[in-house]
């Protein structure tokens, strides 16, 4: 295949294939837990972290990840049981953000450039490049995508238990409150991983779309766990080969395009077949 | 310009007036808080504040694709603000409080927000050049404010309130408890949808000033501050619009004598707000606790 001469396009295959897997499986049971805004809300605190190490001058990634963690195990120490509330990532979050312009204001003054440089920069973490990481990167990527996947699979049924029925998992000795943490921390870890990679948008749309496709088509946990990691795998390959056929047009827009239009279908399909059943069952 | 801040208060305030923009944008602050505490108030009680942020967002694809098409970018705003509005209200199933509702709805405001937000991507792509005004999409102008912005203002936050006073007592039946207020023939769903439309609104009209990312802030901090404080639905809206006139007005005058963005002072104090308030609780509950 001709898409795979190019070496950018393999990098971006592989830190693609990594992330997405990820942001599959977490995103699963964020879709469950209905604590989507947590990671949509991490996904802009990298934004901050980000800015708070330009205008100190550390490594970039630094910032970001202890941005990331750090407000995840403070989103879950605020809110109980380990899960965090919907009012108190609303507070924090709008907080950071403002944070986000201060850093903002202290890089450019302290840099003395214009302020267009940073509204580029604010794009960028925004918007993200898949296609301009390097191959160092893309093995980073990949690497901490399978990291984080493995670490899911490994507490996937206590943490399914601990979602499902809080109460009775507790009574039962699973760990419910660690789990949590647990969880909230294999979020900061992705969104800061993703973030840098592809983009706080992608993130978004990689945490929930593939994941509410699988809850919409099947009810089984398990099977709706492969089915979302697979589908966000799927998603940002064609939208890959989607950019590399259609020029001039950003990826992340045409990976999300698939995945949004996947869902749209699924959602669709969803309808019609309960309908359906629905009728069925009236009739019978 | 810029005299600088003395302990002389009067002098102060006389000086920062004597700018038109500035006058302006206390004006406007005083509109914006009235109008983002009202709806935020009802967001916040409905936890639906995830649903606030995603709308917020999509305005600034559909600003950046307003300009792109050489339309106002106050059109961009409003257009794609009510559409994912409509479009999250409409898709969601049910009223979307249950367990399982709420895992959907999630899911659904998320692919929403991420797919305006690709659509953004493209047109900034398209358009190339005006990255310029990215900023000011973001983070607002707020010290920018002309007559005619104040006007506009104040003319969708009167039809918003209007229509937030005639839905009011119906929309708290619903928020507080949806069950019942299904039981009792209040059409949950048609308020649902109606309200997200009215936030959308307001959202789209408050971005013009703050900016998609932090008009959030006004819509969710000062009224989970005066949900914290006091559980009496009137009181607490009362306090909900205090606070976010004062934080604005203190945060407007931070921001220009200590030549800050806006957008961080404002969230900073709010936030300030928010955590005394949490705190107080916390103190008086447990005096209350060690007394017994």
């Amino acid at each position: 295949m001709t898409v795979f001469h190019d070496s950018y396009m393999l990098t971006a295959l592989v830190a693609g294939t990594g992330i997405a897997l990820a942001c599959g499986l977490v995103g699963y049971f964020l879709v469950l837990r209905a604590q989507v805004f947590t990671g949509d809300a991490l996904s802009h605190v990298a934004f901050t972290g980000a800015l708070a190490a330009l205008a100190f001058g550390i490594d970039l990634r630094v910032g970001l990840f202890a941005a990331c963690v750090l407000i995840a195990v403070l989103f879950g120490a605020l809110g109980r049981r380990g899960r965090a509330d919907d009012v108190v990532i609303g507070n924090v979050f709008a907080w950071v953000l403002g944070l986000g312009v201060f850093f903002m204001t202290l890089y450019t003054t302290n840099q003395s450039g214009s302020s267009n440089s940073s509204g580029n920069q604010t794009v960028n973490v925004l918007f993200g490049s898949i296609l301009g990481i390097s191959s160092g990167e893309a093995a980073v990527a990949l690497g901490i995508g399978l990291g984080v996947s493995l670490v899911l699979l490994l507490i996937a049924r206590p943490l399914l238990f601990a979602t499902l029925d809080e109460a009775v998992a507790a009574a039962r000795g699973v760990p419910v409150r660690l789990l949590g943490y647990a969880f909230l921390v294999l979020i900061g870890v992705t969104a800061g991983e993703a973030s840098q990679a592809v983009g706080s948008m992608l993130l978004l749309g990689l945490l929930a779309a593939p994941a509410g496709t699988a809850l919409l088509l099947t009810d089984r946990p398990f099977v709706g766990l492969a089915l979302s990691a697979g589908l966000g795998v799927f998603d940002v390959w064609v939208g890959l080969t989607l950019s590399y056929f259609v020029p001039n047009t950003p990826t992340s827009f045409w990976i999300m395009a698939v995945a949004a239009t996947t869902y749209a279908v699924a959602m669709a399909y969803s309808r019609i077949f309960q309908r359906r059943a629905r009728v069925t069952a009236a009739v019978s | 310009m810029n005299p600088g801040f003395t302990w002389n208060i009067i002098t102060d305030i006389q000086w920062m007036w004597s700018l038109p923009s500035m006058v302006n944008a206390f004006r406007a602050g005083l509109a914006v808080a009235l109008l983002a505490g009202v709806v935020g108030w009802f967001m916040v009680l409905r936890r639906q504040s995830f649903a606030g942020h995603s709308i917020a967002i999509t305005g600034f694809p559909g600003a950046a694709v307003a300009v792109y098409l050489g339309a106002s970018a106050t059109l961009g705003y409003f257009g794609f603000c009510v559409g994912s509005a409509l479009l999250i209200a409409v898709l969601a199933r049910g009223s979307g409080t249950g367990a399982g509702e709420r895992a959907h709805s999630s899911a659904l405001i998320a692919v929403v927000q991420a797919f305006a937000l690709a659509l953004g991507a493209v047109f900034l792509d398209l358009y190339g050049g005006f990255l310029s005004s990215t900023s000011a999409f973001l983070f607002g102008d707020f010290l920018g404010t002309t007559d005619a912005d104040v006007l506009t203002l104040v003319a969708v936050s009167l039809a918003v309130l209007v229509a937030m006073a005639v839905i009011g007592r119906r929309l708290l039946f619903a928020s507080i408890d949806p069950a019942v207020a299904v039981a009792r023939g209040v059409p949950v769903r048609a308020l649902n949808i109606l309200f997200l439309v009215l936030l959308g609104a307001t959202v789209a009209e408050v971005s013009k000033l703050t900016g998609s990312l932090l008009v959030f802030a006004l819509l969710v901090m000062p009224a989970a501050t005066a949900q914290v404080l006091t559980a009496r639905p009137g009181l607490s809206l009362l306090l909900t619009v205090v606070l976010g006139v004062f934080v604005t007005w203190f945060g407007l005058a931070w921001a220009y004598f200590g030549n800050q963005a806006t957008g961080f002072t404002i969230t900073s104090l709010a936030f300030a707000c928010y955590v005394l308030a949490y705190a107080a609780k916390s103190v008086r509950r447990s005096f209350r606790l060690g007394v017994a």
